[in-house]
């Protein structure tokens, strides 16, 4: 592997390697007194944020710095970018300082690939605009076997702000791949054009979808990427496709609640069923730390590839 | 296996092989032996190296609970992360880690690998430990070394020693991941 742009790059056998990584990292540091890996000694790896962003971003600092990495954080404001230099001129400029490994988070599709156009380094994409963001569905990969065992046939219920989610986009993929089987569920303006080529099933009610799901992710809505008229009112999208506590109960037993964080609650999904024993979130978080761990791990700790 | 080769003998895929089922089970034995006078069986815990480490750390193990009454904790450390070659070889896979619940603390660890050579994999075992605690003492325990060590190592425990050349390869073949009991001497394949 050279680069992770993409979750659609992954073939199963890549997926479950980087899985099976995380799922030993995890072990490995499991109650140790130095949670720290030499693996990675003497390897520089920059994060590069165009986008606001707390668990992403810290989540990558963690895992290079546990695995002996040295990270440095570069972030849009305060750094040359505000002043007006190109992503490719600051790309080029941390290329220069020997940078082994870009973890980029950027409002524009597309950017991560670009990206792995113009320097040598590893490129990690960690978000781009409404396109990917392969590691978030990695780690929700991470979860859901944590929590169900195997994926294979498995019915995930995604519902939300499908449109603007590159939450939902990475996840299609990776579930697919995965052996899953994806339901998304949202308002029809929220559906982005060509879903119907998506290798999933659509619909509009949530509380049919329930009964059965193995999981359910909830999205969130994001504002900053909307201007106007998608949904009536908060309150009417809370009522339509928020996941309150008398739809969870419709839920089989076993079944996950997912949500990528950050949550608004109360919209997508009410306290009660965030705060309850089947969200997963927290292990979200916490796989997050151990699938980025492991996906540093399979870039940057063997042989390079002859590109 | 009924049909051995006698030592000496080519084997049909060219190799040849060097102790039998019974000579590995009597090997285990007396280690197990060994182990329970140079540590206190009570005290000791045995880390098995992936991959043919651990079935042999369980079976040391089970012979000293029974030769000695008291049972020795076992446990498993992968020691993919801290090894020095990483970076020349395509992505390793990692192998399960998992200690005993009292860890290693003040323990007497005993590391147990097949096959011991250029002892870089026990350095790295060595490492690997010290992130997990301060054992009281670490040994290390082989069913073979087979010499040509690149680094100032030795085992305290070795089952048999093996000479051999560099364009040599050793085989431990153990039932649990393999067809049979065995260790068996073949050209390199690379």
């Amino acid at each position: 592997m050279r680069h992770l742009l993409s979750a659609a790059d992954l073939d199963a056998g890549t997926a479950n390697a980087l899985l099976d990584t995380a799922e030993r990292l995890k072990e490995a540091l499991l109650g140790r007194e130095v949670r720290k890996l030499p693996t990675l000694r003497g390897r520089t790896v920059v994060t590069m944020f165009y986008e606001s962003s707390t668990r992403t971003r810290a989540s990558f600092e963690i895992a290079g710095k546990w695995m002996s990495a040295d990270v440095v954080n570069v972030s849009a404001s305060g750094s040359a970018v505000s002043k007006g230099e190109s992503l490719r001129d600051t790309a080029l400029t941390l290329a220069a300082m020997g940078t082994d490994c870009v973890i980029l988070r950027h409002p524009a599709s597309g950017a991560a690939h670009r990206m792995s156009e113009w320097v040598g380094a590893h490129v990690v994409n960690a978000g781009d605009g409404m396109h990917e963001h392969p590691t978030q569905a990695l780690l929700d990969a991470a979860t859901l076997r944590e929590r169900l065992g195997s994926l294979e046939g498995r019915r995930v219920t995604i519902v939300g702000d499908v449109l603007h989610s590159r939450v939902a986009r990475s996840n299609v993929a990776l579930l697919h791949t995965l052996g899953a089987r994806v339901h998304l569920v949202a308002p029809p303006t929220l559906l982005p054009t060509g879903v119907t080529a998506w290798p999933v099933t659509i619909g509009h009610d949530l509380d049919a979808a329930l009964p059965g799901s193995d999981a359910v992710m909830t999205l969130r809505v994001q504002e900053e990427r909307m201007h106007g008229g998608f949904f009536p009112s908060a309150r009417e999208y809370a009522i339509g496709y928020g996941l309150s506590e008398p739809r969870a109960a419709r839920l089989p037993e076993h079944a996950v609640v997912l949500h990528p964080g950050p949550m608004l609650r109360g919209m997508e999904i009410s306290a009660a069923v965030a705060d309850s024993s089947r969200a997963a979130i927290t292990s979200q978080v916490s796989n997050g730390v151990h699938v980025r761990m492991a996906v540093l791990y399979h870039l940057l700790a063997s042989q390079e590839e002859e590109s | 296996m009924t049909s051995r080769p006698g030592a000496g003998a080519a084997g049909a895929a060219g190799q040849r092989e060097l102790l039998s089922a019974a000579d590995v089970a009597r090997t285990v034995a007396r280690m197990a032996h060994e182990i329970i006078e140079g540590t206190a069986p009570a005290e000791a815990v045995l880390l098995g190296i992936p991959s043919r480490g651990i079935p042999l750390a369980r079976r040391l193990a089970a012979r000293i609970g029974e030769f000695s009454g008291t049972a020795a904790a076992v446990g498993t450390l992968d020691i993919t992360l801290y090894r020095d070659d990483l970076r020349r070889r395509p992505t390793r896979p990692l192998e399960p880690t998992a200690l005993p619940v009292g860890g290693v603390d003040d323990a007497v660890v005993v590391l147990v690998d097949d096959v011991l050579f250029s002892g870089r994999t026990v350095r790295a075992a060595l490492d690997a430990l010290r992130d997990h605690g301060r054992p009281r003492v670490v040994q290390l325990a082989v069913l073979v070394d087979r010499g040509h060590r690149e680094l100032p190592i030795r085992a305290d425990y070795v089952g048999k020693n093996l000479p051999t050349s560099r364009d040599e390869e050793i085989a431990v073949l153990l039932s649990e991941t393999d067809d049979r009991d065995a260790v068996v001497i073949r050209r390199s394949q690379q």
